[in-house]
């Protein structure tokens, strides 16, 4: 028998012996040291100062960095800014907050545009499996909901962003409920609240565990009924100003045809969504194929400052094997539920329910002082004992509260129900972005910002399903507050006069960038050469 | 992990599989998921591609095993090649997504023929069920929403990826998809409406019940940043985080 599967049978020795063992929670004074000692975050090698722009001299990881210093893929086109479409607002990002955000607009009725990378719906909102934190139960409050908040966040959030997100939490979930969106009830109507770490008391609200694409769906359905046009394979590479600061539209690139498309819009919202698939400092990713932090290097070009780019989330539990799998997520629900983590020899080691930096680098840490296991690559990971949670709760609780996990292990082989799965922290979210007040608006005038894209909310580390609640109370807030700015506004004109001045910072500071970015795709292709045959 | 999983890739210890995509031959190794064997091959994907963990349905993929006479259908992040396996993305299929607004509604079970009136003509040859690759029972979920059992309808198809497979086997002309997302979010709208924490929640805040809170809440945040001095190193960036007292009507 390998290492793996004698490892395995510890976990399953040991298993009824564990069930009730309780195991403490890490002092703070513990919990700094190992997040500092372990956390990718802490890991200096990975970071660099930022040479130019709104956040020079500040230090973010050289992936960011890299596209923040990178030329604009318009640096040497002859390009004519006449616009082939004209709108009120232009949405950039079809996930949840740019959809949540078309349909605030719309109902304030202003004109509205999408345009997204992928399909309508391709995003890190499907994806998301644990839920939206809304302090909906008897002994929670917004004030509750805050503090937690803030506790997870390092005490580095922006408190008038959070406070408008947790007091609109109730309102937003009562706008989904208005769109027949699925939440787990309990026999009184009530919404069924779960944990989730660092939630003090049962906050989350759910559909199983296909929260993300439920409410994706429904959204995505919803803004095909308002009739809202959407450009689809038509990511934006760089916006347009007016030549005096302002936003006015942006420049597209459509996939299909190579061509650019010049919207001009009197105020855009960028709802472009996280970072995961610049694999920062190596990690797999959680994340969607489009999630290349795009928005991130339009909006510093114009000048709008970011805040907090320099911290990331790298979840707990993302798959280590399969191979297949390798860094899709496990839900946190599931440690919520029960679920264990133990090290090698059938040990646990944190306790499963800390915030997700600690409960990371905790991982991290068993892993590099070598009592991870190692997978047949060669790669390190800890199991998370899925059976604990049937044992705990009953012998059909799997099935009936994460179907999806069951299924998507089930393609490789595996039972969930009977067997640990091998996980690793894998990049999950973008903590920080470009800065917004609580209209969504950046430093740049009509340039709103959304969802992941944005930073503030979460300080320097979100607390699971704040995210999903994030993405629906800013994106509607942006909407609404767009919308209202392009009643006033008349549609301004169009220039690429950014550009000049950020590409003089770029020769000013002897940089000289061989890539471009956005960069809308990760690289995977195998360069070399292929055996083919003819058919 | 680009460069790992790069490495990953070109350094495979499988053996190597003889497959077809888009009607070419190829060798790549075994194990590799539909994506991964694409890109093996030195094509890229933008069309037939989105979240790559099985919930978005952007890669619905059409295969045949060589030997086997069954057409099949799947999600091209999930299916795992293997010897003889042929397959074709089929990234967009054309359907009518019905336009409703719910507030205009007023019977969904009986306007459900009125949105998509092919709903009520299925032949039972169950070959949407066939071609689901999330499992679910699609032909017996049409003929549930057909007799307005919406509650079942809602909780039999929630993993339902809108990845379309059901329309095109359709004889009957059918978007068994989007009829269950009618029915999902019709059942939860005017059926499934009452939820008493939420509500009460909702009229506390209104009421203003937590403004003396807030006011307090300043003090609480200088007084556990005060103790939390040092927690992110100074030679990090941060940000937000204005120390007390809060003024909650500034806007910028």
């Amino acid at each position: 028998m390998n290492k793996l599967e004698t490892s395995k049978e510890l976990v399953a020795a040991n298993r009824e012996q564990r069930k009730d063992q309780t195991f403490p929670q890490a002092s703070q004074d513990e919990k700094d040291k190992i997040v500092r000692l372990f956390h990718p975050d802490y890991h200096a090698e990975g970071y660099r100062p930022i040479r130019i722009g709104p956040n020079k001299g500040e230090r973010t990881v050289h992936e960011i960095a890299d596209l923040l210093e990178s030329k604009s893929p318009l640096f040497k086109e002859e390009l004519s800014l006449k616009p082939a479409h004209s709108t009120d607002i232009l949405i950039i990002g079809g996930g949840g907050a740019g959809a949540a955000a078309a349909l605030a607009a719309k109902e304030a009725g202003a004109d509205v545009m999408i345009a997204t990378k992928l399909r309508f719906g391709d995003s890190n909102t499907v994806m998301a499996e644990g839920g939206m934190q809304v302090a909906a139960g008897k002994d929670d409050s917004p004030i509750t909901h805050f503090k937690d908040t803030m506790k997870g966040g390092h005490f580095k959030n922006d408190p008038l962003l959070l406070k408008t997100l947790v007091e609109e939490g109730p309102s937003a979930a009562q706008w989904l409920l208005g769109l027949g969106i699925s939440f787990d009830r309990d026999e009184e109507g009530n919404l069924k609240l779960k944990s989730g770490g660092g939630t003090s008391r049962p906050r989350l609200l759910t559909c199983k565990d296909y929260t993300g694409l439920e409410l994706m769906r429904t959204l995505k359905d919803a803004v095909l009924n308002e009739g809202i046009r959407i450009l689809e394979f038509s990511p934006a590479v760089e916006l347009l100003s007016d030549g005096r600061g302002a936003c006015t539209g942006a420049v597209l690139k459509n996939l299909d045809a190579h061509q650019w498309i010049v919207v001009q819009a009197k105020t855009v919202i960028l709802a472009t969504g996280g970072s995961g698939r610049l694999h920062i400092q190596g990690f797999p990713t959680s994340n969607h194929f489009g999630a290349t932090a795009d928005g991130l290097p339009l909006a510093c070009r114009m000048g709008a400052s970011l805040t907090m780019a320099d911290t990331f989330q790298y979840h707990p539990t993302g798959v280590a094997f399969p191979e297949q799998m390798a860094g899709i997520l496990v839900t946190e629900a599931i440690r919520g539920a029960g679920a264990q983590l133990v090290n090698r020899s059938g040990a646990r080691f944190v306790y499963e329910l800390e915030t997700r930096d600690f409960v990371a680098a905790s991982i991290i840490k068993e892993c590099a002082e070598g009592r991870g296991v190692e997978t047949p690559s060669g790669k390190k990971g800890v199991w998370l004992d899925f059976p604990m949670v049937n044992l705990k709760n009953g012998p059909d609780y799997l099935d009936h509260h994460f179907p999806n996990m069951i299924r998507q292990f089930s393609r490789f082989q595996m039972d969930v129900r009977k067997e640990p799965i091998l996980i690793y922290p894998t990049l999950h979210y973008q903590n920080g972005g470009v800065k917004i007040n609580v209209d969504g608006e950046s430093e740049i005038k009509n340039l709103f910002v959304a969802g992941e894209a944005s930073g503030g909310i979460h300080g320097r580390n979100r607390l699971m399903g704040n995210s999903l609640l994030d993405i629906i109370v800013y994106g509607r807030r942006a909407g609404k507050a767009a919308s209202a700015r392009a009643k006033m506004a008349e549609p301004g004109n169009l220039t690429l006069e950014h550009l000049d001045r950020f590409n003089q910072e770029l020769e000013k500071a002897s940089i000289h960038p061989g890539k471009t970015s956005p960069i809308l795709f990760p690289d995977y292709v195998r360069k070399e050469e292929v055996t083919k045959k003819s058919a | 992990m680009k460069k790992e999983e790069m490495k990953e890739q070109t350094q495979n210890k499988n053996p190597m599989v003889q497959v077809e995509i888009s009607g070419t031959q190829y060798q790549v190794p075994a194990g590799l998921t539909a994506v991964k064997a694409v890109w093996y091959t030195g094509q890229t994907l933008t069309r037939g591609i989105g979240c790559l963990g099985g919930v978005c349905g952007a890669c619905s993929v059409i295969y045949r095993i060589r030997g086997h006479y069954e057409l099949k259908y799947g999600l091209a992040c999930q299916l795992v090649v293997e010897e003889g396996m042929s397959f074709s993305f089929a990234p967009h299929i054309p359907s009518s997504k019905a336009t409703y607004h719910l507030e205009e509604i007023k019977d969904p079970k009986q306007e459900l023929v009125k949105y998509y009136p092919e709903a009520a003509l299925c032949r039972n040859c169950n070959t949407c069920t066939e071609a689901c690759p999330q499992g679910i029972d699609v032909r017996g979920n049409v003929w549930r929403a057909v007799f307005g059992e919406f509650k079942q309808v809602r909780d039999e198809t929630l993993n339902c990826v809108m990845c379309n497979l059901c329309i095109p086997v359709c004889i009957a002309d059918i978007a068994p998809n989007l009829v269950f997302l009618y029915a999902r979010r019709t059942f939860n709208y005017f059926y499934d409406k009452k939820t008493p924490n939420l509500t009460a929640r909702l009229s506390e805040i209104q009421a203003g019940k937590y403004q003396s809170d807030w006011n307090a809440i300043g003090k609480w945040i200088s007084s556990e940043q005060s103790e939390r001095e040092g927690e992110v190193p100074s030679g990090f960036a941060g940000g937000g985080g204005d120390a007390s007292p809060i003024d909650w009507t500034r806007r910028a």
